[in-house]
C-alpha cells in the first residue's frame, strides 16, 4: 500500500491499521485461560483464608486448630494430632485441657489443669497446669520467671475435640517439635518443650 | 472425562466424604450412650498437716480410691495397654497403646479467701474397660496446698473426673461429686 507523507487521514488510517495489527497479535496471546487460571488460584487461597478468620471467629480463639507436636500430653494427644480449640466464657475449672502462652513463648502450649484458685469478689483465676505424660510435678518451670499461676489473659482456647494423624502435614513441613499454629501463621520457633 | 487423572480424583473425594462421615457417625453415637460410673473415697490417714514457711497450710494425706468407669467404655473408645499410673516420658512403653479414660481426683472446697479452689490429688490413665473397675490405697500424688492458711477443720468434696478420648470426634468429660469430707481441727506431724 501506499505510504502518503503529507494527508492526515493516510496517516490515521495507518495508524488504525497499525493499531489492529497489534490487538490482533495481543489476542492470539490467549490470554484469558492463564488469567483464569490465576483467578481461580486466587480464588481458592482466598477462600481458605475465609475459612479460617471464620473459625477464629466462631472458635473465639485465635488458635481454633493447633497440632501437637510434643509427647507431653501422651497417650491422650500423640504428635501428629490436630486439636479444635475454643475460647468460651465459661470458667476454668480443674481437668480442662488448655491451651495458654506466657510471656516470652509466643507458641502457645497444650496441657490439662490440676489446680485453680478463684479469688472472691474479683472471680479471677489462679491457674496451673501439667503435661499429662510429664513426670515434673507441674507446669511452673514453664512458666515466666517468678510466676506461679496462670491467669485469664494467658489462656487462649480450650480443647473441645480432635483428629488423630491429620496434623502430620504440617510437622512434615516443618519438622519443628513444638505445638505450633498452621504453617501459614506461623513465624518463629522455638525450643523442644 | 475417563483419564487416570478424573478417575483418581473422583475416588479420592468419595473415599475421603466417606470417611469424613464414617467420623461424625462414631462421634455422634457416643450421644446415645448413658454411663452410669460409681465411686467411693476414704482418707485413711492424715500423714502430715502443717503450715509452710510462705504462711500457706498444707496437707498429706492417704486414700484409698475404689471406682467403676466401666460404663464409660463404647466402641469409640480408645483401647491401650495397661500402663504403670506414674508418669513417663518415654513414650515407647505406651506403644501400641492408646489412652481411653484419664480419670482424676480433686479436693474442692471454698474459703473467706477464695470462693472456689480444685486441688487435683491423684490422676491415672485408664486404658481398657477391664481396668476401669479397680480400688487402690495411695498418697496424694500431687500437694494439697491452700492459698493461705484456710484448711483447719475446713469441710471439702471430693470430686472423681473422667475425660474419654474417643477415636475421634469430640470428648467428652464429666464428674462424680463425693461430699463429706473434712480436715483436722489442729496441724499434725509427719508419724
Amino acid at each position: 500500500e501506499p505510504f502518503p507523507h503529507f494527508l492526515i487521514q493516510n496517516n490515521r488510517a495507518t495508524e488504525m491499521k497499525w493499531a489492529a495489527n497489534h490487538i490482533h497479535t495481543l489476542k492470539s496471546f490467549h490470554f484469558r485461560r492463564p488469567i483464569t487460571q490465576l483467578i481461580t488460584v486466587g480464588m481458592i487461597i482466598t477462600s481458605a483464608l475465609m475459612i479460617w478468620i471464620a473459625l477464629m471467629c466462631i472458635m473465639g480463639s485465635e488458635a481454633p486448630i493447633v497440632v501437637v507436636l510434643s509427647g507431653s500430653m501422651e497417650p491422650g494427644f500423640k504428635r501428629g494430632d490436630m486439636l479444635f480449640m475454643r475460647m468460651s466464657n465459661d470458667p476454668i475449672r480443674v481437668g480442662d485441657i488448655l491451651s495458654f502462652t506466657v510471656d516470652g513463648r509466643e507458641i502457645p502450649i497444650v496441657h490439662r489443669v490440676i489446680k485453680v484458685h478463684e479469688h472472691q469478689n474479683t472471680g479471677e483465676v489462679d491457674v496451673l497446669t501439667k503435661g499429662d505424660n510429664n513426670s515434673y510435678g507441674d507446669d511452673m518451670f514453664l512458666y515466666a520467671q517468678g510466676q506461679m499461676w496462670l491467669k485469664q489473659q494467658h489462656i487462649t482456647g480450650r480443647a473441645i475435640g480432635f483428629l488423630p494423624y491429620v496434623g502430620w502435614g504440617t510437622i512434615i513441613l516443618t519438622e519443628k517439635p513444638i505445638v505450633k499454629f498452621p504453617p501459614f501463621w506461623n513465624h518463629s520457633i522455638h525450643g523442644r518443650l | 472425562m475417563h483419564s487416570f487423572g478424573y478417575r483418581a480424583n473422583a475416588l479420592l473425594t468419595f473415599s475421603l466424604t466417606i470417611l469424613a462421615l464414617m467420623c461424625a457417625i462414631a462421634s455422634l453415637s457416643d450421644n446415645f450412650n448413658s454411663p452410669s460410673p460409681t465411686a467411693s473415697v476414704q482418707i485413711l490417714n492424715v500423714n502430715r498437716f502443717q503450715k509452710r514457711s510462705n504462711g500457706d497450710d498444707e496437707v498429706a494425706i492417704t486414700l484409698e480410691i475404689s471406682a467403676d468407669l466401666q460404663s464409660l467404655f463404647t466402641w469409640n473408645t480408645k483401647q491401650g495397654n495397661l500402663s504403670s499410673s506414674s508418669s513417663s516420658s518415654s513414650s515407647t512403653r505406651f506403644f501400641p497403646g492408646f489412652l481411653q479414660v484419664f480419670a482424676f481426683l480433686a479436693a474442692e472446697y471454698s474459703t473467706p479467701k477464695n470462693s472456689l479452689n480444685q486441688v487435683s490429688l491423684w490422676d491415672r490413665i485408664i486404658p481398657t474397660k477391664e481396668d476401669a473397675k479397680f480400688s487402690t490405697k495411695v498418697k496424694n500424688k500431687y500437694k494439697f496446698i491452700d492459698q493461705g492458711s484456710n484448711l483447719r477443720g475446713r469441710d471439702f468434696n471430693m470430686t472423681l473426673h473422667w475425660h474419654v478420648m474417643p477415636k475421634t470426634g469430640k470428648m467428652f468429660a464429666d464428674k462424680l461429686v463425693l461430699p463429706g469430707f473434712r480436715l483436722p481441727e489442729s496441724y499434725s506431724s509427719y508419724r
